[in-house]
């Protein structure tokens, strides 16, 4: 069994803070803080890039509100003519709820996916779980992973260091 | 987190049940902390999971009595739809206009009620107002159940129900595509996505909570269940980026859904030509009901729920009491707009209009429109005194009124206006048969589905309630001291 890097405890949301602040700052880049809610401003604290994810929904979002708006069009005034209602075949007020409808459904359907794929979930497993005290990460525990595939991983230096910020315990996890 | 100690704790009695509703004012900001007591993290869990992992031999009796009431309803509902399915729509007496309306009625009120769901997770989440972290679970909840009820009622009432997918835009043998420029057409838009969206941002709210469940799970079949919805969530800071961000967008997108919605139901009405229903003021006093129905539901699943789970440091006084504020400006704009229908009708100078609405108020309906004004107009007056609004039980009565009130709204708005119509030979005064077992048949599928969901999912939100907390934030004065802080 190979390791898969480092865990460490912390028991507040402060702990975990400062402590992310002295990982990014130590230059490491595999690695993770793990916490039972959204710590805010943590993205920070660890240098984390924004989240891609909006640029997405909006690529698709528009691309889904022109694609309905000219399948209406083509519905109505091209593959079957069919004058109801009174209303002439090309309305563009009528076509806004149907029009507005299928833009929302589009951005919305990409947000809910594209978390989940940019997050790499669902995921089976992670080497995390298999630690005990990792259980708690969705309860009231704080944690910091590094991984020992990052290129200036070393075990005793990693472990010093999360040691040094505070931590209630470090373990190895195996992969 | 022994060394948040706020003096308010010191004056709560033990007992969690009876703790939540002694109203304490906070010593700064006049106001109640929105997590009554002392509280840490692991308080949170325990308060929420305790309800769900009960042993399921162990379920309380009143609960179990409780489901098997809501399930003979949907049994009720289960047997009345075969009934449907076999003899057809004309068991509702549908060969007059007028009793078109039943199930229209029930599906603009079950619609409604949801509203009140998505206007606490979307646009209160967008407004910051913290105290909705509390309430949004049950709520959102709530929506998705009373969509489902409001679209059976819908999807039923088209009479060959084995041709509704000519409702949606897919190739069929007609060749022909749903008529875009249609107002049913655009209903249909509406709900579904609706639906689907309130579900989706329903679902990601709950993925860390069902991770919390799993991790807390001792036997096999619930590893397996809430290990199966958790999708493998580790509270990765990584994945918090980007599903905060999917949150709000999810947010950003519900906040106009909850005003389209009931505008594009009532152009269903309003853009016909019958008297009573083409008005312009549809849009805006449908959403304003809407909302308004949806928090008297909340009001009436959330104040047993929460005696009942021992939540009430959770889901305090305040929220009950904001909910009230809420019911009281939505009741006084639906107020507002039976006046101004009235008045247009008076200044429009045209005499159909103007007898419709004499005929809703004086006319063989006058009991609906009166039980209507005085439900959902004078009943929640009473919220302006503080002491009737933080008063549970006159709370938990105003919010039945309140249903009761919109309830024949819309059936003010369907028959009154049906059984006056342009063809004389359609006037009927339409006195409902079976129906009433469809509308209790929709309440018992909207409990039994309530219920499940209160012992199976985690009521509140877990991680979003924790972050509410004042130790939640990493710079909190309590830390100050700490090694390593700020």
């Amino acid at each position: 069994m190979s390791s898969f890097g480092l865990l460490a405890e912390y028991e507040n949301p402060a702990q975990l803070y400062a402590a992310c602040e002295r990982v990014r700052d130590a230059g490491y880049t595999k690695w993770d803080a793990c916490s039972p809610f959204a710590v805010h401003g943590l993205d920070k604290a660890m240098g984390l890039k924004p989240s891609t994810l909006p640029w997405w929904v909006l690529g698709i979002a528009i691309s889904g509100s022109i694609f309905m708006f000219f399948f209406q069009i083509w519905a109505m005034v091209y593959a079957y003519p069919f004058i109801l209602a009174g209303k002439p075949l090309f309305s563009i007020p009528a076509y806004v709820p149907c029009w507005y409808e299928a833009t929302v459904l589009s951005a919305c359907l990409t947000a809910f996916f594209g978390n989940w794929a940019l997050n790499g979930l669902p995921r089976y497993h992670h080497p995390a779980f298999s630690s005990r005290s990792f259980a708690r990460v969705t309860d009231d525990k704080f944690f910091i992973m590094i991984e020992s595939r990052d290129p200036q991983f070393d075990a005793t230096a990693a472990e010093a260091l999360l040691k040094d910020t505070g931590a209630s315990s470090v373990e190895e996890l195996e992969d | 987190m022994a060394n948040a100690a706020p003096s308010t704790s010191l004056a709560l009695p033990d007992d969690p049940n009876v703790r939540g509703d002694i109203v304490l004012e906070d010593p700064i900001e006049g106001r109640e902390p929105l997590v009554r007591g002392d509280r840490d993290f692991h308080y949170i869990t325990e308060a929420v999971c305790r309800g769900n992992e009960l042993p399921l031999m162990k379920t309380p009796s009143t609960f179990v009595f409780g489901l098997l009431l809501a399930f003979a309803g949907f049994l009720l509902f289960g047997g009345y739809v075969g009934w449907l399915f076999w003899e057809g729509p004309g068991i509702w007496g549908n060969n007059n206009p007028v009793s078109w309306a039943w199930d229209i009625v029930n599906f603009v009120f079950w619609v409604g009620i949801g509203h009140a769901g998505t206007l606490i997770s979307a646009i209160l989440y967008l407004f910051r107002q913290k105290w909705r972290m509390g309430v949004n679970r049950y709520a959102e909840a709530m929506t998705i159940f009373a969509v489902i009820c409001a679209a059976s009622c819908v999807v039923l009432h088209t009479g060959r129900i084995w041709l509704d997918y000519f409702l949606f835009p897919i190739p069929n043998q007609m060749q022909l595509w749903p008529n875009f420029r249609s107002p049913l057409e655009w209903d249909v838009f509406a709900v579904n996505t609706y639906f689907t969206v309130s579900l989706l941002f329903w679902f990601t709210g709950l993925v860390p909570d069902f991770a919390t469940l799993r991790d807390r799970a001792t036997v096999k079949w619930r590893q397996l269940f809430y290990g199966a919805l958790a999708l493998g969530w580790r509270g990765s800071a990584r994945h918090w980026v980007t599903y905060e961000k999917a949150y709000q967008i999810l947010a950003a997108f519900s906040a106009p859904l909850v005003l389209s919605v009931h505008s594009v139901v009532s152009f269903d009405f309003a853009v016909s030509q019958l008297p009573g229903w083409h008005t312009t003021i549809f849009p805006p006093y449908f959403v304003a009901g809407a909302i308004f129905g949806g928090f008297a539901m909340v009001q009436n699943l959330i104040i047993p729920a929460r005696a009942w789970l021992g939540l009430k440091d959770i889901i305090t006084i305040r929220h009950i009491e904001n909910m009230n504020k809420i019911i009281l400006l939505t009741g006084s704009l639906v107020g507002y707009a039976y006046g101004m229908e009235f008045f247009v009708a008076a200044y429009s100078g045209n005499e159909y209009e103007g007898f419709t609405f004499i005929n809703r108020a004086f006319g063989p309906y006058w009991w609906a429109y009166w039980i209507m004004l005085s439900c959902n107009v004078l009943s929640p007056q009473l919220f302006w005194f503080k002491k009737l609004r933080t008063n549970l039980y006159l709370s938990w009565i105003v919010a039945a009124l309140v249903n009761t009130g919109m309830w024949f709204e819309r059936f003010v708005i369907c028959v009154t206006s049906l059984h006056r119509d342009a063809l004389p030979s359609s006037w009927e005064y339409f006195v409902p048969r079976t129906e009433v077992l469809f509308l209790l048949g929709t309440f018992g599928l909207f409990l039994f589905l309530f219920l499940l969901f209160i012992r199976f999912f985690p009521v509140i939100a877990i991680s979003e309630v924790k972050t509410i907390l004042p130790q939640a934030n990493p710079h909190w004065e309590g830390y100050a001291h700490a090694k390593g802080g700020h």
